[in-house]
């Protein structure tokens, strides 16, 4: 049936006067005010709320703890056990970057560095985080697994320039990472 | 000179210190407010600095953390282009804001903010024109706001706004009948226009919706209670058309966001829109003063504690007058947060249901409601016989009404498959 045939409520009397309504209306709004006061709004403890409504107030209060696991924050390098830098600049993540965000020039190990063998290593690694949009492609994309999107989500500066996250900073934030890619070391 | 100096202070205090604040606190109490209605917080960030005199925290006890975002914001406003489009009508866009924010001020000076106050041997109320036509000069005033909308509408000369005037004015021309209509049982009650005497009256023999003190042989306690009821309809419909006259939700239909943008103001920025702003916000303000006075006592406490209240005096300054003003106060911060309770409960009229409720129940509602006041007013002096048939007329006039308002009530046609 193409048109389906409306009829308008039938509305008792004391809803046609409209005011019953209002009242229902005003008492559910104060409900709300008084436990949106007193601290018991729906979901007020699951959202761990601050005491008033359900709001989180944010710089006293962190949401950190209630990140889920699959939480995409700011991008970061990664070294393994050994200390040595995952990455080996094959730049799949630049091209893959859907923002262009992330600029790498690679650079070579010179022969007499224990790890000569991996052959290469960035020699500059930018991230834009004001171009950076959290996808995950790079983390993605990685073969070495030598990025990872960390669950760190205050990235502020004042400057286009504070932005851009450079090598050092990105391995700071990424830190020590174990596991998996053991390609390159010899002892296992 | 001496009397010009005094009204000069007056109107500084009052107006300026008392009124516009007003408008500021209510912006904060609206944004607060729905945010609790809402399980959320709001603005409580922007507390009062008191870092800077020196103290160790800025205050936020409260929840008065936020109370100065409105001063925040009014400097954002004051710091932002004033763009002014080329498309407008230049001389009627400039006058605009400034005509919705005059008239809403200038109506504050008949309302009476406290009882007397005596100092150096001088008595002075605290009113800024003490005269006697109170009710009437702020209706002619405060409807010179409607200029203020249609002008800003028509002179933006563009769609929206234009339609928001004109809905404006519309609106505003429907219920100030409505307004005018559903003031004159109290006025029959009272038989005075002077707001002062209306409010004293009130604290001696209680208040126009709360009549439990004061009875003597003039004010009975029956024929309080027996004006009891045309005094509730009276408020209802007061309220109500003052809801519509200060454009506030329900009746919000001039700036009704999902149909016209903004509304009359869509063209404006900067001042300029904080200035229709502000109109609204003081409308509001002196609105909720109006209702404050006429119908729930204006600055008497109540209950036969005001002669005493009046009496208060250090040395030769009788400042029973100040209790007063801050009993006023409270009562309209009161009334506003009724407002904005309104405004956060009840959803949007339809333009139609909006014309249909001032024009078809609240204008024949008051003007039964003024026949009815005026039968219990004049019922002492009559015969029981008149009585009976004054009532029996009305009760066949109300039904009459009632039946052709069904009547001529459109149906609306049942659709069919």
């Amino acid at each position: 049936m193409a048109v389906v045939k409306l009829q308008r409520p039938k509305l008792a009397p004391g809803e046609q006067i409209y005011l019953t309504a209002l009242l229902k209306g005003f008492f559910l709004t104060m409900t709300h005010a008084v436990k949106s006061l007193l601290g018991k709004s729906m979901g007020a403890k699951e959202l761990a709320s601050s005491g008033l409504g359900v709001t989180m107030q944010y710089p006293e209060q962190t949401w950190d703890s209630h990140l889920p696991e699959y939480y995409r924050g700011a991008p970061a390098l990664v070294t393994d056990e050994q200390g040595r830098e995952r990455c080996v600049s094959c730049q799949l993540c630049e091209f893959i970057c859907p923002p262009k965000a992330i600029r790498i020039v690679p650079g070579e190990i010179p022969s007499d560095d224990p790890w000569a063998k991996v052959e290469k290593r960035p020699a500059e690694f930018d991230i834009d985080m004001i171009r950076c949009i959290y996808c995950g492609m790079c983390e993605e994309v990685c073969p070495e697994q030598a990025i990872f999107l960390r669950k760190d989500y205050v990235i502020t500066g004042l400057s286009r320039k504070e932005m851009v996250h450079h090598k050092d900073k990105l391995y700071q934030i990424g830190g020590i990472r174990t596991g998996l890619v053991n390609k390159w070391n010899e002892l296992k | 000179m001496l009397d010009l100096l005094i009204i000069l202070i007056k109107i500084i205090a009052l107006t300026f210190c008392v009124v516009l604040p007003l408008v500021p606190v209510s912006v904060f109490f609206e944004r607060r407010f729905c945010a609790i209605i809402q399980d959320r917080v709001g603005p409580n960030r922007v507390g009062i600095p008191l870092t800077l005199f020196g103290f160790k925290k800025d205050c936020s006890i409260l929840g008065i953390g936020g109370l100065v975002q409105p001063v925040a914001d009014g400097i954002k406003l004051f710091l932002k282009e004033d763009f002014t489009p080329k498309h407008v009508r230049k001389a009627f866009y400039w006058l605009a804001p400034a005509l919705t924010v005059a008239p809403a001020l200038i109506t504050a000076c008949v309302i009476p903010f406290g009882s007397d106050i005596s100092l150096f041997g001088y008595t002075e109320k605290l009113v800024i024109a003490n005269i006697d036509i109170g009710p009437l000069f702020i209706f002619s005033v405060a409807s010179l706001t409607v200029y203020g909308i249609a002008i800003a509408g028509w002179a933006s000369n563009s769609k929206f706004p234009f339609l928001g005037g004109i809905r404006s004015t519309a609106q505003m021309i429907s219920y100030e009948i409505a307004l005018g209509l559903s003031i004159i049982p109290v006025l029959l009650y009272f038989g005075e226009l002077n707001l002062s005497t209306i409010v004293q009256q009130q604290a001696e023999h209680g208040w126009l919706l709360l009549p439990l003190w004061g009875h003597d042989a003039t004010h009975t306690l029956v024929s309080k209670l027996l004006f009891w009821f045309p005094a509730v309809v009276s408020f209802l419909i007061f309220t109500i058309s003052i809801f519509a006259e200060t454009n506030r939700m329900p009746f919000d239909l001039p700036e009704c966001e999902t149909e016209l943008v903004g509304g009359y103001h869509t063209e404006y920025s900067s001042m300029k829109f904080a200035m229709f702003f502000m109109g609204e916000y003081a409308a509001m303000v002196i609105g909720s003063a109006l209702i404050v006075t006429i119908f729930l006592g204006g600055w008497s406490l109540g209950f036969g504690t005001d002669v005493w209240i009046s009496q208060l005096r250090i040395g030769d300054f009788g400042y029973g007058g100040f209790i007063h003003l801050a009993i006023f106060l409270a009562k309209v911060v009161a009334f506003i947060l009724f407002f904005i309770l309104v405004r956060w409960t009840i959803p949007r009229f339809r333009y139609d249901q909006l014309m249909k409720l001032g024009w078809v129940i609240f204008f024949e509602a008051a003007l039964i409601n003024v026949f009815l006041a005026a039968l219990i007013v004049a019922a002492p002096d009559l015969t029981a016989a008149i009585t009976a048939i004054g009532a029996v007329l009305l009760i066949i006039v109300t039904a009459t009404i009632i039946w052709v308002a069904r009547v001529s009530e459109v149906k609306p046609p049942i659709l069919r498959a």
